[in-house]
Order: structure tokens, then C-alpha cells, then sequence
């Protein structure tokens, strides 16, 4: 396969070769090319369609500031769109697409906006599509995003992975050329830790893309040896494929390393990219500058671009765009690259100098004070005119254009913690401002330094000068003198690009000044100037020295846009890291669940826990079967639930029991030593916060349970109480949820069941275990347990704690043993059941709006003793008797449906949120009574007993006729529990 | 003697033992863990109590203290963290407050950690990808808490070659997962 435009010499392994598809056709490059490169070499220069216009457009650059050849890399699910073609290493097999193109690259039918230009300038969209308000979403806007974008998604899922991952270093040097080798030579030679991060795939940054010397060799042999030596050290970490992204506070670093791009896929278990986050000390910005384009009519074509990338292509690449190059510049730079590209045998059109006085050569002819003007060839350049010093015009033959405005320093980062650079008039360039991020500094060209000698030597006296150490000696490097003028754009063009990313032209910003938006800001909304993908890397002050020009102001006194991170797009599946789809979050398992699965229950998150919900039998076809079954068998005979997930807050001091009294708002001080008490937290604001139960072990020693959803809430709230309310109260907290395996064993026979598990010497008849009552006992021959005597179901029921390994042996044991009860399993949809019908508030009822009155619980709040929230309790509001009460709601009908969410209305009432009554916060079908059943809060309900409402629900049209009852529906008296 | 038989976090009755390229990553079910708080105005008391009992000094915020059987570290203010072998301390909470009375309140935690060794050359490579602890500055004796695969854990150096990870016992499965797939990138 033909690769006409390639050169001789280069750093690609010419040994081997890689085969890739671009639109379906085959072609081949080299190991170490880059897919701009070996697209040109194979004489491709056409890669891609503006974003507006669908203009034929090639490679600008070499590099990551990249606007123009966008393509969507790879295929199916690892497609890619927008990647840049300038970076994107090439490997076998690699495949690539143009985008934003129909129905081909060569043919877009798309490109007839580029006759409509004249319509479509800036603001276009902005004053067009206002009205009708209802065509914006259904018809303009699918046609425009259909007509304009760029590459499109895969819409399938990323079958890669990404990590995330943090890094610690004394300096973090963002750069890997000349400036940022001699620092990482010097710190870490001093044996600080380096990190050194490039975005290139090959360090040495401009050393690698020109013919230049160091120490009198060729500069690359002294990247290679000094690479060397730092790699041998290893306090130095050197992170090719690296781009850093941004600079946040306090010295943090985002950088994405891209791990397996340069892969057809990443190897088994790695993942394609690594979202780090550095933590340096110091940082040192040496991310060199960006060569900045002139604008003048028809600029885009194919074969225009910046002089230092096709210096770039020519001598790392050994590519050229063409055999007959010209070049555009204002400065000597673009000589450098006319003086590359011939010693290489490309003839060279001709040079054009805006210089009167521009240096001449023997080898080429230069245009003093030329200009090109215009450019000609639909799909790439074929001709460029040039406007002579004597006025005349000249047409050039020329398969590519080389442009040279001046380097402008790369400052993105320096402005991340929103500095602003400051206005060089030397360099007619942004530098770095004085604001910069925490412990940054900056050398090379990124510091405005762009002689080769400079950067080497302001790299290491940088780092020395941070740690207070000697620099690296500095080799012998040109250092000729910077001068560098603004030339910004052609007097009288008028369709000369910008920001050829988003198709603003010259005379998109005089619009845009013209009507009024002359802000820099504004300037960059109204033409989407400095946008999108490559951030107006390339664009931005050429916008900004029109705009100057126009408003008669300075380019400093216009200012800049904020620069903010991203530095260059990142893919979401970075960000998220490993945190998707099942391992979007970890998640708790209970002692009991490997044996719950063995028995095939069904679970359902509860915060990061995965609880039983219900355990489905043989021949149940439904899950309501399997729970109606549950809770009956639970109310006949005996039935066992995981409870660990209930929170455990261990409290010992001797303060203990003053502590709680605090806490709770009923009292605790005088629970006798072997007896638990139900308790109520309230928050500072007197709302209920919290309920459970607190068990006196000993004298000085509680455990505190907590509902599952709050018990990392709860214990904050006791940490803050004692760290911060009382912090002379002799108490001392520690959760042990997880230490303990706890289950729930209710029904008429749990006593039963626990005589069998229980060991001789505990005495848990009525008379020596009452309800409430809690001890350390032994089970099983001798394991340390705990138990309360404590019911949510409403039964007569216990909770049995072991340490936590043991806890699958007593679930086991318990079913074993409660064989001869017919002992059933119970989830958490039979507890929820269960407790509804007892009338037990949960989270549905302690949901921040209630009161401990709402609960029906206001006589707990003690008036004799000061507690958390109690006082505020008293506010008129929270105290109006004829507020909402918790009551029982049963439909008239059982088969009809009571909905929790479903609000309660008077029977011939209007129905309107201004007649509101109440509302229903939980809902069950109940077996016990064979009916629905639901709990709810209701205006003055405990004297609404027996009223007969509407409950409805405006959202599903729901109206069921209803009867308020008391919440209790099951044992209102409590004798069950007390059995 | 009772006759219950455990398991381990990850639910198994032999501990789980994972080798990549060189780290192996083990489940510690052989741990008993209790942790002691001073007592208000027992301060003095509660630290000289701990020393005798770990026949050292006690550890300094960020420190562990290994002696024999015990390790202690610091997991707050007036705080600690005891562990010692399963075998020989299931009944550590009772052993410890035995020795320090009532000058400290002591919690019995060991079955509400799971606890992994990671060993092996480059488990610093494992580490950045774990955690945001700087494990290459960790020296012999550090302890820290931090946040894996956002599991609130700690993490003990025992060397070059040794990391000590306790994490929340329910989560065990996630974490070893994570620290597994951390595993396999990074080595």
C-alpha cells in the first residue's frame, strides 16, 4: 500500500507495519504514527466537516489543541466519537470514521449550509427559532442537532473499565520537554519524589519534532539518555500517555492516563484509562505554548495548518501533507519549518513574510511583506494568492500551507483556581499571571521562554529554586532571540476562520460586536467562539484582538474567558471509574445471607444492605403468597427474621444513663440494669428523629438500637452530642452493627424455639425474662449471646444476638431446632406487614415532618428533665391538638386499595389541596385481617375514630372510601407481648 | 464448648487467599479486636493500664504497637484499637477490661471488621488505586484510617511488603472484590 507523502528519517519503527481502516479503506502506517500523520502519509488530508458549515477540513495541528480532524474511533460499543485524529496512536487494526458528514466525507449534502453562510452567521439560531415557544423541542431542535454536531454515540455500553486512582509527590511537573526533563533531572536527583506527566505518548515534548542540538548532538539522543536516567531512579515516576486536567485546591492534580488507548482493546481485567488524583507539594507547569494561526480568507482548506505541526509531520512523523509546500508567517519560525521540510526534499512553494525585512534563503524564495489572501481547491488546498508589498497578486501552486502567528504560552492550567494571566507586550501573548494555584510555578514556554536554551535552563532553576537546591547543569542549546509581533488576521477578509471547530469566521465577531455583545463573555456565547472540544485552544486570541481592535480597547483590557478544567475532554466512564452498574456502591450482607440464598429468598436494597425480603416456597406463584404465609405462620406458631441491620451503638461511662437521658427524649436514668426501654430522639428543632430501643447490660454499659436507615445518622448525632453538647459527661461510643448477628424470633412459640437454643443456666419463662426485658447470656453449649425481650411484630418475641461469624450457624440452628413449630423465615416484607398491623411508626412515619405528638407518642417527651429537642417540641405548632394524628385507615371494601402516599379527604367534601386532611404513609395488604390496611397521619384523628373518608390520589385518579380506626389493629392491648 | 460452627466474612469456612503476579491478598479470620476508650478523668490511668498490658508505650495518632499477642492503634483521641489471635483471645473485650478496669470502656469488635493482608512486592502499585494514602511514605508502624471503594477502613504498614486492611465485616465481599480488581490493573 502506497504511503506517497512519507519522508525519510522520523521516530516511527518502520520495522513493522500497522493496517487501518479510514471510511472503510485500507491503509497502512508505522508503529509510533499518530492517525493524522499516517492518514497524510497515505496522502489523505481531507478527515473531517465543520461542525456548521460541513466544510471540508484536515488537521490543523499535531497536537491536542486539535479542532478539525475529529473522528469517531473504533467500532461498535468502543466507538468513540470526536477523539482527535492528531493524537490518537495508531496500532493494527485500528478503524476510524469521518463524522458530522452524509452521505460521504468527499460528498456532504450537508456542505449546502456553506452556500446559505450568508443567512447563517452568528446569532442565527438565537433570532430565527424564538416562536413559536412549542417548535423549539419538537421540531427545530432535532433538525438543527441533526444538521449540526459532531460525532456521534455508540449508545451501547462501554465495555471497558476505568480506575480511579490517587498519587502523592514532593513535585508534580506537568510537561515532559525540555523544561520539564531539566526539572525532574534536578529534583530528582536531589531525591525528591517527581512525578513527570506529558499527554504525548513519547517525552521530550518539542525536542522530538525539531532538528535541533543539545550539548552538541542531536536533541534527541539527550532525551533518550536523560528519560534514562530518570526512569533508573525511582523516586521519579514518569507518566507518559498523561494528561494533567486540571488544577484544583490545595495542590490536587486531576490527570487521566490513558492506559490501553494505544490498544485494540485493553488487556483482560485493565482498564482503559486511570483518572488520577495527584497530590503534590509543588507543581511546576511546563506545558510549552501553542502556535497560533493568522486569519485570512478560506483558511480551512485541507492542507492548511500550522507551520510547527507540519514541522511536527516532517521530522518525528516523516510525513508531509504534500510534495509542494508553501509557508505563511510573520516571524522567523516559519522559516525553521521551510528549512526542515527542504532539507527533506519537499519543494518549497515559497515562503510568504509579512516582514519587509524578513531573513532570505538559498534554498527557497521568500515574500518579504506578502500576505496570503485567499486559497483555492474544494477538497484540499491546490492554490493559495498572495497579495505582494507592491500591490500586485500572485497565485502559488501548493499542496499544503504552513501558518506561523507566534506562540502563545499554554497558561489553561495556571488559571484553573481563576487567575488570570497577564498581557506580555514583548511576546504580544497571554503569560502566566502572578494568582497562580496553590504551589504552582511555571517554566519554558508555558512561562513565555521560547528559545530552546531557555526552557532548559528555567526547568532546572525552577525546581531548584522550590526545594532550595542546586539546578542540573544546563546543556548547550540554541537560545535565539523571541521576536514576535501580532499579526492577527488579512486587512479585508471577511470568511477567514477563527475557530474553525465552531466555524467563527472574522465576521462573526464584528456581528457580534455590532450587536451589542462585545463582552468577552458575551462574545464567546454569541458565536460559540473557543468551544467545544478543543476549547478555543488554537482561536481564542485571535477573537479576542479582533474584538480589541473593534471596541478601540487593548487585548489585555478585553481580557480572557475563565479557563477551567477539563484541559481536554475526558470520557465519563472516567469519572465514574469502577463505580457502575452492580459495583456502583458497595453493599452489606447480612450473617444470614449466604444461608438465605441457599433458601432462595428474594432480596431488596436497604441503603447499601441486602435484606431477605421474602422466601418464596415451591407452588407460590406470587410474592404476596410467600408473605401472607409468612406473617401467618408467624402469628400461629413461630417465624425468625434478620435483624443486624438495625444500627448497634455501644454506650458505656458513667454518664451512660445521664448521656441517654439527653438523647432520648423519655427518661432512661432509672432503667434498671437488665431491662430495655423503648425511646424516641427527637432533633434540636423538636421534630422526631429517631426511635429504637436502649437495653441497660450493666450499671455503665447500654446498647442502643437504631432504626437500619438512620443508624449512621444517629450515631453522628451522638458523637456531636458528646464531642460538642457535653463533652465533660463520662461516655464513650462506638457502633458495633456489624460485630453482632441479631435475629428477630416472634410468634406464640419463640419461647419454645429459644428453650432449645438457650443454655440451661438462663431462665427465660415470663416470670424471670418479662417483656423488656435484655441480658448477656450464653447459647448453644457456651457462645456468648445476647437477648432482649423487645417486639416489633407485636408477638411474643425476642432478639437474639451472636458474634457475627456464628451468626449463619444460628440461623441454621434455629431452623433446625423450630422443625417442630414449623419455624418460618421471615423477610422484610412480612415485617413490614406485621408491624403496620401493630401499628409500629417506621421510616414512612419518622420522616423528618412528624412530631412526637403526630406519633401519638407526646407523653413520652418527659417534662421532668432537659432533653434534646424537647423545648422546642412545646412550640405552638408542634403542640396543636387538633393536629395531625397517627391513626389506622381500612377501606369499606377490602378488596379496594389503600396507597401509601394517598391522601385523606372529607366524604362530601371538596377534593383540593386546601381541604386536605391527612395523609397515608404506609400500606399493606394484611392476612390477619384479610383486608388492606394502611397507617396514616390525620388532622385531630384520634377523635375522628370511626369517620368515613375519601382517600384519593389525584396523581392515579384513586378514590376508595375508607374508615378511620385505630392504629393498632392487631393486640391493642398488648398482651401478646407480654405472654 | 459450644458447637456452632463460624464462617468467614466472606462467608467460607477457609479464609480466602488470592495471589496476582506476585501479591497475595488473605482473608485474617484468625483476629479478636475489642476497642478501649479512656474513662473521663482516667486518662493517665487508661494509657499507663494499656501500656502494661501491651508492654509498651501506647501508639501515637497514625501508629500501631505490635508487641506480643497484642497490637494496638490509635483509632482516636483517647482511643484504640487492640487485636490479638482469635485462638487464644475470642474473649478479648473481657481480657482487656480485666487489666483495665475501670479506667477505660472496652467494646468487643472483632466480628465487625473483616481484615485482609495484602502481601507481596509493589503493593504500593495495589494501594494508589485502593486509596488516597501516600502507602509509599508509610513506614513500619503506620496505621490510618481511610476510604476504599468508599468503605471507611484501616490500613496498617507491617513492613514492605505487609498491608493490613480492616474493613466493615458485612462489606467484605465489595472490598475484596475492590482490592482484587485493583489487584489485576495494577500488577
Amino acid at each position: 500500500m502506497s504511503q506517497k507523502n512519507r519522508l525519510s528519517g522520523g521516530q516511527i519503527d518502520r520495522t513493522k507495519t500497522c493496517n487501518f481502516t479510514f471510511d472503510g479503506k485500507k491503509y497502512q502506517g508505522h508503529p509510533g504514527d499518530t492517525l493524522a500523520s499516517a492518514l497524510l502519509a497515505n496522502n489523505v488530508r481531507l478527515m473531517g466537516r465543520s461542525f456548521k458549515y460541513h466544510r471540508p477540513r484536515g488537521p490543523l495541528s499535531a497536537g491536542s489543541e486539535e479542532p478539525n480532524a475529529l473522528v469517531e474511533l473504533r467500532s461498535g460499543a468502543r466507538c468513540e466519537p470526536n477523539t482527535r485524529a492528531t493524537t490518537a496512536e495508531l496500532f493494527e487494526g485500528l478503524s476510524a470514521r469521518s463524522q458530522n458528514r452524509w452521505p460521504s466525507l468527499r460528498f456532504d449534502a450537508m456542505a449546502i449550509n456553506d452556500k446559505l453562510s450568508n443567512f447563517l452567521t452568528a446569532g442565527f439560531y438565537y433570532k430565527t427559532f424564538m416562536w413559536p415557544a412549542v417548535f423549539w423541542e419538537k421540531l427545530y431542535e432535532p433538525i438543527i442537532r441533526k444538521a449540526a454536531g459532531l460525532g456521534a454515540l455508540s449508545g451501547k455500553a462501554d465495555p471497558d473499565v476505568y480506575d480511579k486512582g490517587f498519587r502523592h509527590c514532593d513535585l508534580l511537573i506537568i510537561g515532559a520537554g525540555p523544561a520539564g526533563l531539566m526539572a525532574a533531572l534536578t529534583a530528582g536527583r536531589a531525591g525528591k519524589e517527581v512525578i513527570l506527566a506529558d499527554e504525548d505518548f513519547t517525552m521530550g515534548g518539542r525536542l522530538t519534532t525539531e532538528i535541533l542540538s543539545v550539548n552538541e548532538a542531536p536533541a534527541l539522543d539527550w532525551v533518550r539518555r536523560t528519560v534514562a536516567e530518570l526512569s533508573a531512579m525511582p523516586n521519579v515516576r514518569l507518566m507518559a500517555r498523561t494528561t494533567v486536567i486540571g488544577a484544583f485546591d490545595h495542590g490536587i492534580f486531576g490527570a487521566v492516563e490513558r492506559i490501553s488507548d494505544h490498544l485494540a482493546q485493553p488487556e483482560t481485567g485493565k482498564p482503559r484509562q486511570i483518572l488520577w488524583r495527584i497530590y503534590a507539594q509543588h507543581s511546576l507547569l511546563c506545558a510549552g505554548a501553542t502556535e497560533r494561526p493568522i486569519a485570512f480568507d478560506n483558511n480551512d482548506r485541507p492542507g492548511v495548518m500550522l507551520a510547527s505541526a507540519m514541522r511536527t509531520y516532517a521530522n518525528r512523523y516523516a510525513v508531509t501533507p504534500a510534495h509542494r509546500v508553501a509557508i505563511f508567517t510573520n516571524n522567523d519560525d516559519g522559516h525553521r519549518t521551510a528549512q526542515d521540510l527542504h532539507a527533506k526534499g519537499v519543494s518549497i512553494a515559497g515562503v510568504i513574510d509579512t516582514r519587509p525585512d524578513a531573513p532570505l534563503s538559498e534554498h527557497f524564495q521568500v515574500i518579504r511583506g506578502g500576505q496570503v489572501v485567499d486559497t483555492k481547491g474544494r477538497l484540499g488546498l491546490t492554490f493559495c494568492d498572495v497579495a505582494l508589498a507592491d500591490g500586485n497578486m500572485r497565485t502559488i501552486e501548493c499542496g499544503a500551507l504552513g501558518i506561523s502567528g507566534g506562540w502563545n504560552p499554554n497558561v489553561h492550567l495556571t488559571c484553573h483556581q481563576r487567575g488570570r494571566p497577564e498581557w506580555d507586550n514583548s511576546l504580544a501573548a497571554f503569560v502566566p499571571g502572578k494568582d497562580l494555584p496553590q504551589g504552582m510555578r511555571v517554566a519554558g514556554a508555558a512561562q513565555g521562554l521560547f528559545s530552546t536554551h531557555a526552557a532548559l535552563s528555567s526547568g532546572a532553576q525552577t525546581a531548584a529554586d522550590i526545594f532550595e537546591i542546586a539546578p542540573a547543569q544546563t546543556p548547550t542549546a540554541e537560545d535565539a532571540p523571541i521576536n514576535q509581533t501580532p499579526f492577527w488576521y488579512v486587512e479585508g477578509c471577511s470568511r477567514a476562520w477563527l475557530d474553525q471547530q465552531n466555524d467563527v469566521t472574522v465576521k462573526d465577531v464584528r456581528l457580534s460586536h455590532q450587536e451589542g455583545f462585545r463582552s468577552v463573555e458575551h462574545l464567546k456565547r454569541y458565536t460559540t467562539l473557543g468551544m467545544a472540544t478543543d476549547q478555543g485552544k488554537t482561536s481564542n486570541l485571535g477573537g479576542l484582538a479582533i474584538m480589541a481592535e473593534l471596541a478601540g480597547k487593548s487585548i489585555p483590557d478585553v481580557g480572557t474567558t475563565i479557563f477551567r478544567p477539563p484541559y481536554t475532554p475526558v470520557a465519563i466512564g472516567a469519572f465514574g471509574g469502577r463505580m457502575r452498574g452492580q459495583e456502583f456502591h458497595p453493599t452489606r450482607l447480612t450473617p444470614s445471607h449466604f444461608w438465605a440464598k441457599e433458601r432462595g429468598a428474594v432480596f431488596v436494597e436497604v441503603g447499601n444492605w441486602m435484606r431477605a425480603q421474602w422466601f418464596p416456597l415451591a407452588g407460590e406463584t406470587n410474592w404476596r403468597e410467600s408473605v401472607d404465609r409468612e406473617v401467618r405462620q408467624t402469628r400461629a406458631s413461630v417465624g425468625v427474621c434478620d435483624c443486624t441491620t438495625l444500627g448497634k451503638i455501644d454506650v458505656q461511662g458513667t454518664d451512660a444513663a445521664a448521656f441517654l437521658n439527653k438523647i432520648y427524649c423519655n427518661g432512661f436514668a432509672k432503667l434498671a440494669v437488665g431491662k430495655t426501654r423503648y425511646g424516641l430522639m427527637l432533633r434540636e428543632d423538636g421534630m422526631a428523629m429517631d426511635d429504637g430501643t436502649a437495653g441497660r447490660l450493666a450499671e455503665d454499659h447500654f446498647v442502643v438500637t437504631t432504626t437500619t436507615a438512620n443508624a449512621v445518622k444517629v450515631f453522628q448525632h451522638m458523637e456531636f452530642v458528646r464531642q460538642c453538647l457535653f463533652p465533660d459527661m463520662d461516655v464513650q461510643l462506638i457502633s458495633t452493627t456489624e460485630a453482632w448477628a441479631q435475629y428477630a424470633v416472634a410468634g406464640p412459640n419463640a419461647r419454645n424455639l429459644l428453650r432449645k437454643i438457650v443454655d440451661q443456666d438462663t431462665d427465660i419463662s415470663n416470670e424471670a425474662f418479662p417483656f423488656m426485658a435484655c441480658a448477656n447470656i450464653t447459647v448453644c453449649g457456651g457462645l456468648r449471646a445476647r437477648l432482649f425481650r423487645i417486639s416489633f411484630s407485636g408477638e411474643l418475641a425476642f432478639e437474639i444476638a451472636v458474634p457475627s461469624r456464628y451468626g449463619d450457624a444460628l440461623m441454621r440452628r434455629l431452623m433446625t431446632e423450630g422443625e417442630e413449630f414449623k419455624v418460618v423465615p421471615y423477610g422484610t416484607e412480612a415485617l413490614s406487614v406485621m408491624r403496620i398491623e401493630k401499628g409500629h411508626a417506621a421510616g414512612n412515619e419518622l420522616n423528618g415532618t412528624t412530631t412526637a405528638q403526630n406519633l401519638g407518642l407526646g407523653r413520652m417527651v418527659s417534662k421532668a428533665k432537659d432533653s434534646i429537642g424537647s423545648k422546642l417540641s412545646e412550640r405552638e405548632g408542634l403542640t396543636n391538638p387538633a393536629g395531625l394524628s397517627q391513626v389506622g385507615i381500612k377501606p369499606l371494601n377490602p378488596e379496594h386499595k389503600i396507597t401509601a402516599g394517598g391522601h385523606l379527604m372529607k366524604i362530601d367534601g371538596p377534593v383540593d389541596a386546601a381541604h386536605d386532611q391527612g395523609y397515608v404513609t404506609s400500606a399493606a395488604f394484611s392476612p390477619t385481617l384479610d383486608s388492606m390496611i394502611g397507617i396514616g397521619f390525620l388532622k385531630d384523628g384520634t377523635t375522628r375514630l370511626g369517620e368515613q373518608m375519601h382517600l384519593v390520589s389525584p396523581v392515579t385518579t384513586l378514590t376508595v372510601e375508607i374508615e378511620i380506626v385505630s392504629p393498632h389493629f392487631v393486640d391493642p392491648k398488648g398482651e401478646r407481648v407480654r405472654a | 464448648m459450644h458447637d456452632l460452627t463460624p464462617l468467614t466474612a466472606l462467608g467460607t469456612q477457609t479464609p480466602a487467599v488470592e495471589t496476582i503476579r506476585g501479591v497475595t491478598l488473605a482473608e485474617v479470620p484468625n483476629l479478636a479486636l475489642a476497642s478501649v476508650a479512656a474513662r473521663v478523668g482516667y486518662e493517665t490511668a487508661c494509657e499507663k493500664n494499656l501500656a502494661d498490658l501491651l508492654n509498651a508505650p501506647t501508639p501515637e495518632p497514625g501508629q500501631y504497637r505490635a508487641t506480643e499477642p497484642e497490637t494496638a492503634f490509635w483509632i482516636g483521641a483517647m482511643q484504640w484499637m487492640v487485636m490479638a489471635p482469635f485462638d487464644t483471645h475470642e474473649n478479648i473485650a473481657a481480657m482487656i477490661k480485666s487489666r483495665l478496669g475501670d479506667t477505660a470502656s472496652v467494646t468487643e469488635q472483632t466480628d465487625a471488621w473483616v481484615c485482609f493482608d495484602l502481601s507481596g512486592q509493589n503493593i504500593e502499585a495495589v494501594m494508589e488505586i485502593s486509596c488516597n494514602l501516600n502507602t509509599r511514605k508509610m513506614g513500619t508502624g503506620d496505621a490510618h484510617r481511610t476510604s476504599i471503594h468508599h468503605l471507611g477502613c484501616f490500613v496498617l504498614n507491617f513492613g514492605p511488603e505487609k498491608i493490613r486492611i480492616l474493613g466493615p465485616r458485612s462489606s467484605a465481599g465489595s472490598l475484596h472484590h475492590a482490592l482484587k480488581t485493583a489487584m489485576i490493573s495494577a500488577l
